[in-house]
């Protein structure tokens, strides 16, 4: 019921009536420094609690990490195999399928960031009390595509100088005549859209499922409190699907941290790749 | 000036979700470097020393129970030789036990023959010995009774000549007594 409270809270409070959730919900009041280029509102705030958690976290494990090899203990506690697991999973699953060791390695500090950052991000959106994802701002999505657009130029061109433009604009097999056509298309796909989807995919996704859990958790809250009869009992189909709900964002959640840190592979892939 | 700037690109932010408020881009922009320095230079080197101490460890131990195990398969194979030079060496050892058995019987059975022959052959000079010598005494003896016998008759020739013929089936009848017995 806390959980419920707290999401429907801001849109149904003082009103009789049901309110469906707006775009104003990612917009909400600024607590720090007002009128200011470093303003702090809600979503901030929970971008530096995530933020926080992850170094904790992280240092915990990476000073597990350090103890297993000063005392020669290969065996990890069930809490380090845990922080193996995940950050095996961006340096092998990912990382290293794609890119390979060496080249996968020399990216992995980014690859890492991004998918920790996302999932921890994304996951804020059905932690009870916060209740909104850190992605579902454009900002961090934007900075996340930036750095990785920059990534995949940077690595194309120290790979292949500036013949990377070359063989990315004008591909290899494509009579001359077709360039007029093919250049645009090529320039607009991989040097405007590939930030633009990755940013876009991340934070729609956010948007949607917030307002989709909002809007089951609102109109339980009506059904409930402003309804009399058999329509207080569509309350309970509402908060079931808004649960239902809560644990696909769960599997949403991972699913996006996982599709924007492979997509950023994917391009860093092919910006090294030989027919450059 | 600047502040005029932050307005109106904070207005046009609040108008578009597709536009980031400039506070919005400066926070991430901290957030994502802050971590992303933190999983660089904290995080993924302790990481990768955990997991290349723990490759190497295994693979060291890999290679020493490799050796072991090269090691046993050597030793399992000298103890093999040295059981089949051991079981050579038994049967050649029973081989030769046997012919030399085979060789002690039959020098035992030759001896035992010589042996045997020789008790025979003093036995039988033994025998033949007394016998000579119970011949011997036996005529003596006969010699002394034919003495007697003679005696005998001449004196009772000299009394009474009717009994005279029994006195010899007499000396005859106990001839034939001693020599059964």
């Amino acid at each position: 019921m806390s959980l419920l409270n707290t999401v429907v809270r801001p849109v149904t409070e003082g009103e009789g009536g049901f309110e469906a959730p707006s775009i104003n919900e990612f917009y909400p009041e600024v607590i720090f420094f007002a009128g200011t280029w470093f303003e702090i509102n809600r979503i901030m705030l929970i971008r530096f609690l995530v933020l926080t958690v992850i170094i904790v976290l992280f240092t915990m494990w990476a000073n597990r990490f350090r103890k297993s090899v000063a005392t020669n203990s290969y065996v990890p506690s069930r809490f380090q195999m845990f922080g193996e697991i995940a950050l095996n999973f961006v340096r092998k699953s990912i990382a290293h399928e794609q890119l390979g060791e060496k080249d996968g390695d020399r990216f992995l500090p980014l690859l890492t960031t991004i998918f920790f950052l996302v999932l921890g991000m994304n996951i804020t959106g059905i932690i009870p009390g916060l209740n909104i994802a850190g992605t579902s701002v454009i900002g961090l999505p934007l900075v996340l595509a930036a750095a990785a657009y920059f990534t995949f130029i940077y690595a194309g061109i120290k790979r292949h100088g500036i013949r990377f433009f070359k063989s990315a604009l004008f591909p290899s097999g494509v009579p001359p005549a077709f360039y007029v056509l093919v250049t645009p298309i090529e320039f607009l796909s991989t040097f405007i859209l590939r930030p633009v989807t990755l940013a876009l995919r991340l934070m729609m996704n956010m948007i949607a499922g917030h307002l989709l859990l909002v809007l089951c958790f609102t109109a339980t809250q009506f059904f409930f409190f402003n309804t009399d009869g058999i329509f207080k009992l569509m309350g309970i189909g509402t908060f079931t699907f808004g649960f239902v709900f809560t644990l696909f964002e769960m599997l949403v959640a991972f699913l996006q941290a996982y599709v924007f840190t492979l997509l950023t592979t994917v391009y860093i892939q092919l910006s090294l790749a030989d027919e450059h | 000036m600047t502040t005029g700037i932050y307005e109106i690109v904070r207005a046009s932010a609040s108008a578009n979700p597709l536009l980031p408020a400039p506070a919005d881009i400066i926070w991430s922009a901290v957030v994502f470097a802050i971590l992303l320095v933190f999983f660089w230079f904290k995080v993924l080197p302790s990481f990768k020393k955990n997991i290349d101490a723990r490759t190497a460890a295994i693979e060291g131990r890999l290679a020493e129970a490799e050796k072991a195990q090269s090691e046993a398969a050597q030793k399992t194979a000298n103890i093999e030789a040295e059981q089949a030079a051991a079981r050579a060496e038994r049967a050649e050892t029973i081989s030769r036990a046997i012919a030399e058995a085979s060789v002690i019987k039959d020098e035992i059975i030759v001896k035992a023959h010589a042996e045997a022959d020789s008790y025979l052959e003093n036995a039988k000079k033994q025998i033949e010995a007394e016998r000579q010598a119970a011949i011997i005494s036996l005529r003596t003896e006969v010699g002394a009774l034919a003495l007697d016998l003679a005696g005998a008759v001449v004196k009772q020739n000299l009394k009474e000549d009717k009994n005279s013929a029994g006195i010899v089936d007499d000396f005859l009848n106990s001839l034939q007594k001693d020599g059964k017995n």
